[in-house]
């Protein structure tokens, strides 16, 4: 990869865990190599349930 | 000899702060304190983090952290640490950086510069890095059953209770701010609220047509935005729409808390996170910008290195130096709400151990940057402009000729017509009394952004630009904790009745928003009904509660050092500690029993209640019922403070206890758990 592009996969990748969205690829690659059996969510189901997560607990992930 | 470049990086900053410290009687650059600060903390995080997690947390890279050994893809994922660098900074990032610095700016820059600077060094980023780690030790586990499982459940239950307290105080305070930067400002008004049916949009979009798109729907958003700063200006000018959108405080207070109590009960997806895409992106755009702003400008220091408020007495909050500074100026310096930030996320992504410090300490010396560009931002407007935004219009009066009157004969000169041509400027009615900071921020934004961009044509619009960027984070911060209480008390009440819980039926989440909204609330109210302006009253109480919950978390780090077996090292975090509790006891001592009734609640209190009984009505109240009101909010505020003293003085005797018990042992007693090794790949 070359070096812009890894600048931008790690940006993109910082902007999304910002708001709460950890990358689908690490889910669907541990899903396949830990749970080959379970279907994993969706990409779009994989999202809700992370926006749902982020702000459903006493952490609530925000700061003064 | 890798220790060169380092030895010259702190010969520079010492340097710089010995001009700081020495320039009397002429302008210098903000620059020196920019570079000061960035030398220190660049050769703090290369000695001290490094000294902290070789020899006091002995971190072990090949030990797994949760990401590993509970990966799930979800909660747990290994993360690259300039991702996670990103997540953790745009998570402890908010007002409280922004806002405390400008206040504190009312006794010159060098207090505030060095407290900044020494506080986040030897308190603030130790605080964030040592709970990172013990977070991160024990499955990622949250602040509250950290402190249940060193210290013991009556200890855990405390510290719950107080950082319920400190998230009400908190939302008061930052819903205040909203207020007093909104009222009687249609343009503002518009701008925000427009964000309102953006939001609602932006949601419909990741809902329905292109769902998981946060990068387009962000650009959407963010194209919403600048139209609303850009038509705001028609709006505010137009006869019929701008009444509409001029509210008086105590409208926009109703506004608020009926805006939180819906906002918290709607389903996430609708607004919340929509607003949350835009306020954190806007909030890391804006952050930069300043940066690159300031640098470029390279802005003279207007503010005079010490004002004659050291010694107390000034206009935008009252007591002296020590100990009110170091309370002022919380978030930046240390901020006691970041042990719930790094006790809740970023524990569970940790790829290594050898990360914790990059992470921990480094996005704290990041945020402790944030607040050195704010105090910049303050101490580069003319003093006499900071003053008239920041003295309450009990002192001020409300015409620019009242207000530069009384300024001048504060000691900052100014005329009526600069404060009139400035509010022109900015695109606002007036700018007398705009207390809270966000307004005096926005103008040096202002000043700052149209010397690089567009020039004095373009403030009006990077004023709303800046309070626009304000008001949104704060609000969604608003939300996301009206949310986040929400919880808190569930598992709070949840103690003692257990179907009180999350997710067992919906009233209780119905009765713990409406109990939490009515909390922040009832603070807000009287934020806004004081005639001192509020924050006045309310910051230091916020100030007081976040800096007692860094003393928790740091006395926790102690504990966990103790029990370790580290004593040796426990100088880490008593230092700090002992520095926080004398500053906050002694505070809240005083704002509990001070007899200077602008310092002391209860005598406040019995100052107004004497003259009630005596029949009279003291300014600034006009009528009895407003002096009653004055009395009981006085008293629940000293109320609140004698509350937080107890958190304090308690788990301070846990503290105590536990380290002595972990004294008579012969071996670690740390509930960590047990170490893992990274399997080979």
């Amino acid at each position: 990869m070359s070096l812009v592009r890894r600048i931008l996969t790690i940006g993109r990748e910082t902007a999304r865990l910002m708001v709460g969205q950890p990358p689908y690829e690490v889910y669907l690659a541990h899903m396949a190599k830990h749970h080959p059996d379970a279907t994993p969510l969706n990409r779009v189901e994989f999202f809700r349930n992370r926006e749902n997560a982020r702000f459903s607990g006493a952490g609530g992930g925000k700061c003064c | 000899m890798k220790h060169i470049p380092w030895i010259i990086l702190a010969l520079i900053g010492a340097a710089c702060l010995a001009v700081l410290a020495t320039v009397r009687g002429e302008q210098i650059n903000a620059l020196w304190i920019v570079v000061a600060a960035v030398s220190t903390f660049l050769v703090a995080y290369r000695y001290y983090a490094l000294f902290i997690a070789r020899y006091v947390m002995k971190l072990d890279g090949r030990r797994a952290t949760p990401a590993h050994y509970r990966a799930d893809g979800m909660d747990y994922v290994p993360t690259d640490r300039r991702v996670l660098f990103g997540h953790h900074f745009a998570a402890i990032a908010g007002a409280g950086p922004l806002v405390g610095p400008v206040l504190a700016a009312q006794m010159g820059y060098l207090p505030g510069t060095l407290w900044i600077i020494a506080g986040v060094v030897v308190a603030g980023a130790v605080q964030d890095f040592m709970v990172l780690f013990i977070s991160m030790r024990r499955d990622g586990k949250s602040l509250g059953e950290l402190v249940r499982m060193e210290m013991g459940a009556v200890a855990g239950t405390i510290a719950l209770a107080g950082a319920f307290l400190i998230m009400v105080i908190i939302l008061a305070v930052l819903a205040l701010i909203v207020v007093r930067a909104l009222a009687e400002s249609p343009w503002g008004m518009f701008t925000v609220a427009a964000t309102i049916p953006l939001a609602l949009m932006m949601g419909a979009y990741t809902r329905w047509i292109r769902p998981g798109r946060v990068g387009e729907v962000s650009i959407l958003g963010f194209v919403g935005l600048i139209a609303a700063i850009v038509y705001g200006q028609a709006v505010a000018a137009s006869p019929f729409w701008g009444p509409l959108f001029t509210f008086t405080p105590e409208q926009l207070c109703w506004i608020l808390i009926g805006y939180g109590a819906l906002a918290s009960l709607l389903p996430v997806w609708l607004l919340l996170a929509p607003r949350d895409y835009l306020s954190t992106f806007l909030k890391i755009g804006a952050i930069s910008a300043l940066a690159v702003g300031i640098v470029v400008m390279a802005p003279p220091l207007r503010m005079p290195p010490l004002t004659q408020f050291i010694g107390g007495g000034g206009p935008a909050w009252s007591g002296g130096l020590f100990p009110f500074l170091f309370i002022t100026i919380a978030c930046g310096a240390v901020s006691g709400f970041h042990a719930l930030i790094a006790s809740g996320t970023t524990p569970k992504l940790i790829a290594t151990e050898t990360d914790a410090p990059f992470i921990g300490y480094g996005a704290m010396l990041m945020e402790a940057f944030v607040a050195i560009m704010a105090l910049v931002g303050a101490s580069i407007l003319d003093p006499g402009i900071y003053f008239a935004m920041n003295s309450p219009a009990a002192v001020l009066g409300t015409d620019p000729v009242s207000a530069a009157h009384a300024v001048t004969a504060m000691g900052f000169p100014v005329s009526a017509d600069l404060l009139v041509e400035t509010a022109r400027d900015v695109g606002e009615h007036t700018i007398v009394s705009r207390t809270g900071g966000a307004p005096t921020l926005a103008v040096a934004m202002a000043e700052i952004f149209s010397h690089v961009a567009g020039g004095s044509a373009m403030k009006a619009f990077w004023y709303h630009f800046a309070i626009l960027f304000e008001a949104l984070f704060i609000l969604t911060a608003v939300d996301a904790g009206t949310r986040a209480g929400r919880f808190m008390l569930q598992d709070l009440i949840g103690l003692a009745v257990p179907s009180f819980r999350a997710g067992t039926s919906f009233l209780p989440g119905v009765v713990a928003t409406g109990l939490c909204v009515a909390s922040w609330g009832f603070f807000l109210y009287q934020g806004v009904t004081d005639p001192l302006g509020g924050v006045n009253t309310l910051w230091p109480v916020f100030g007081i509660s976040n800096q007692m919950l860094a003393a928790v978390a740091l006395m926790l780090s102690t504990v966990v050092l103790f029990r370790m077996k580290q004593q040796r090292f426990a100088w880490v975090t008593v230092v700090p500690t002992v520095w926080l509790l004398i500053c906050t006891l002694s505070a809240g001592t005083l704002k509990l029993l001070s007899s200077d009734p602008t310092v002391g609640f209860l005598a406040h209190a019995r100052k107004f209640s004497d003259a009630v009984s005596a029949g009279q009505v003291l300014a600034p109240a006009k009528s009895m019922e407003q002096m009653e009101a004055i009395v009981f909010n006085d008293r629940v505020d000293a109320g609140l403070c004698a509350l937080f003293l107890f958190v304090v003085i308690s788990l301070m005797g846990f503290t105590v206890r536990t380290c002595l018990a972990a004294l008579r042992e012969d071996r670690p007693t740390v509930n960590e758990m047990p170490a893992q090794m990274v399997p080979a790949e």
